[in-house]
């Protein structure tokens, strides 16, 4: 059972796992989804992508900001049977300058493709998931994870190119 | 300057008497008004008096060749007296890790005359706001104009991660493994990331360059351009002033004199790190004044290391507990609890009356009486917001909350923006405040970046802050946490599962304002302590939620122990209901669960 204290203007409340067991029933204004003032995922509403999202890290920023933004942009676009297909001298742009940049952008060939599905894909659900769910990003600017994954992403769909 | 006041003090005199001598000899030959320069006069003196001027001339050419003489070897003597003490002061054992930072230190030779983007200062929001501008803008060509050596850094680590490393070369790398095994540097970003200054204007798709160790001392609004403390001038279209502040010191130690201030630190920056890192590992005892985030995360890490260096940890304040302006009374009892099985020793209600030093030792005398002997204080009483610029800008200051007074997008006037530590801005659901938060450096940098490049956004999105002191007791908090604000608390049992250390190694993040975004971040366990007393005890607040309310109304929220809920707490008060029932809201959190 619950137990309450009061000490001056303090109120203390201890609760055991069954009190909170039945649903809350605390009532939340629902969100407005194209709120202007709110923190947007990747991708606006408008369907263009957000190169402020703290998810992309230093992407958009860096040496290779503006490749990267072509790069992405053209993939995002592309009304391609294979989503991309015509963006690989874009791709190949962006990783011939990530490569004079190996500090920001580690090459780990390993890494890369392991996480190229997880991230290919997630890549590509976005668009579906951004509006749904905006991220609550306060982050600090990019760290090697992030970066890399977007990287290997980019670095797959080459593969994929050449491969196909 | 100072040579010149003194010389001018010792001829003004001589200047006098010469002068009287010609005034009185002008006068007994009669024939020039008191206006004229005497000097003159003697030259074009009649013929009759000619003896006379002669005499005179004599005179007072003796008395300039006297006073020349006498100068001359004041002058020399002053000269030597500076020279000497100059070798004094040199011959000082170093008080600073004199080693130059590695290869971070960017380095430019030429300043450009004109930027599009200026940013004033190099921390956490002048960074946001670059990286947001760089997003934002195609081609952005950006200028950070920093007093400090180093390139941006993120502040936290310096009074708590980097503690807690077992690498020896921490404070040469500044690099930190979090628990889940990734390392990182402090640093946002490496010095590949920045383009050379005097590279800005000639940048194809623009960058960011990073101007170290200049201080921007003027600011002409209407010419839309600032000074250097080396006189260059830089134009630029739009400004950021994201000056910080500087930390405040308690006056009885300003008044103590040198031989105190040499034993004290004041904790901001890599330089005071690296000082502190290797003081404490040379005292026997050391002392924390001060009981709120910084004092009480240092005394913490320091604590930790009371153990493996024989070194006695003190932490004193004026309150009753640690964070005893943050957590409710019963709260901030029990963190002090915490603070104190963390190898502190801590003296509440202590106000500080006078610091003396004796035989080498610094004598803490309280203004009750007690005596507290330490070899190093760390005075952590706060941040004085830089506002050096406001009046060659024209800017206004806020009388309550210090800092540039700014509007709810951040802007101060046409073109200024502000962010970070320094801005008192105008939060549209929680009213005017000024924030001194890593994470609110981040989102207002952010913000600023993006307003600077025609977002016009409110400040809206909350930031948070957090902190953990020691392995048991972490917290994440959003909105305004002030004690004396009416709380509402709703606690469950913590397991071994609630810890900061464990809420990191599940998430595998490490900052905890990025472990909503799955990014890196960190956590500062360094001992394996089994979990935390879990007894029947009703009175353990091991884990749960506080609400802080103004006029019925949740504005501000601390997630104790349970984290990766931010974005539940954000809504809460974003949404600024009254709720009847708090414990309702409290099973939003579902505080039991991991």
């Amino acid at each position: 059972m619950s137990y309450c204290r009061q000490e001056g203007k303090d109120r203390i409340i201890f609760v055991t796992k069954e009190d909170h067991e039945a649903p809350s029933n605390a009532e939340l204004v629902a969100d407005d989804p194209n709120d202007p003032y709110e923190e947007q995922g990747l991708i606006l509403p408008n369907g263009d992508i957000n190169w402020n999202c703290p998810c992309l890290g230093g992407m958009a920023s860096g040496p290779c900001g503006s490749q990267f933004k072509e790069a992405f942009s053209c993939f995002h676009y592309s009304k391609e049977e294979v989503k991309g297909s015509e963006c690989i001298d874009n791709f190949r742009n962006m990783q011939e300058c990530m490569q004079r940049y190996p500090e920001l952008y580690p090459q780990e060939e390993d890494k890369e493709s392991s996480q190229a599905e997880a991230s290919s894909s997630s890549v590509s659900a976005a668009p579906t998931e951004g509006s749904a769910l905006p991220p609550e990003t306060d982050s600090t600017p990019a760290t090697s994870t992030s970066e890399s994954a977007v990287s290997s992403d980019s670095t797959s769909l080459i593969d994929n190119q050449t491969a196909s | 300057m100072l040579k010149c006041r003194t010389v001018w003090k010792k001829l003004a005199p001589l200047a006098r008497a010469s002068s009287t001598v010609c005034r009185q000899n002008v006068r007994r030959t009669g024939n020039v008004t008191l206006t004229c320069v005497p000097v003159a006069h003697m030259s074009t003196g009649p013929a009759g008096g000619g003896r006379e001027n002669q005499l005179y001339v004599l005179l007072v050419g003796a008395a300039c060749v006297g006073g020349a003489i006498y100068t001359y070897r004041t002058v020399k003597g002053d000269n030597q007296r500076y020279q000497d003490r100059i070798d004094e002061i040199s011959s000082r054992p170093y008080k600073r890790a004199t080693e130059e930072p590695p290869s971070t230190v960017i380095p430019f030779f030429l300043v450009p005359s004109h930027t599009p983007y200026l940013l004033i200062g190099g921390g956490t929001a002048s960074f946001a706001a670059a990286r947001s501008i760089r997003a934002r803008d195609p081609g952005a060509k950006v200028l950070i104009v920093t007093d400090e050596p180093d390139p941006p850094y993120m502040r936290p680590p310096l009074s708590k991660e980097l503690w807690f490393s077992n690498d020896p070369s921490v404070t040469e790398t500044l690099r930190f493994k979090q628990w889940n095994g990734k390392e990182r540097s402090i640093y946002f970003q490496p010095p590949s990331f920045y383009i050379n200054a005097e590279e800005l204007d000639g940048a194809e798709n623009g960058g960011v360059a990073v101007l170290t160790g200049k201080k921007v001392v003027h600011m002409d609004v209407r010419g839309n351009k600032i000074k250097l403390d080396d006189d260059t001038e830089i134009s630029y279209d739009k400004c950021l002033i994201a000056t910080g502040g500087v930390p405040r010191n308690l006056q009885v130690i300003e008044r103590a004199g040198e031989e105190v201030m040499k034993k004290t630190t004041l904790f901001r920056k890599i330089e005071d790190f690296k000082s502190l890192d290797k003081v404490s590992r040379n005292i026997k005892s050391i002392t924390i004044i001060g009981g709120g985030f910084l004092g009480s995360e240092l005394a913490c890490a320091l604590g930790r290391r009371s153990t493996e260096y024989d070194l006695e940890v003190v932490q004193m304040f004026p309150e009753k507990g640690n964070m005893g302006k943050v957590l409710p009374e019963y709260l901030s009892n029990w963190t002090t609890e915490k603070v104190k099985s963390e190898g502190v020793k801590v003296i509440s209600e202590a106000l500080v009356k006078s610091v003396v030093c004796k035989d080498d030792k610094l004598e803490i005398k309280l203004k009750d009486g007690r005596l507290v002997k330490t070899d190093h204080i760390v005075a952590a009483v706060g941040l004085e917001p830089n506002v050096d610029l406001a009046k060659s800008a024209g800017l206004e200051v806020d009388s309550d909350f210090g800092g540039f007074r700014v509007n709810a997008e951040l802007q101060a006037r046409s073109n200024i923006w502000v962010a970070g530590d320094a801005a008192c801005f105008y939060d549209i659901r929680l009213g005017r405040r000024r924030v001194e938060h890593h994470d609110h450096a981040v989102v207002s940098g952010r913000l600023a970046g993006e307003n600077m490049t025609g977002a016009n956004k409110p400040y809206w999105h909350q930031s948070m802050f957090w902190s953990d002191l020691g392995p048991d007791v972490g917290y994440e908090a959003i909105g305004i946490v002030d004690s004396s604000l009416p709380t509402v608390g709703v606690f469950a049992k913590a397991t071994a599962k609630d810890t900061p250390k464990a809420a990191t190694e599940k998430s595998g993040t490490g900052i905890r304002s990025e472990s909503e975004t799955e990014d890196t971040a960190i956590s500062p366990v360094a001992s394996l302590t089994p979990a935390p007393n879990v007894g029947q005890h009703k009175d353990e607040y091991g884990k749960g939620v506080i609400f802080y309310l103004r006029d019925k109304v949740v504005v501000g929220i601390i997630l104790w122990n349970v984290f990766n809920r931010m974005p539940i707490a954000r809504k809460i008060i974003k949404d600024g209901e009254e709720h009847a029932d708090l414990n309702e809201v409290a099973k939003l959190f579902n505080i039991h669960d991991d």
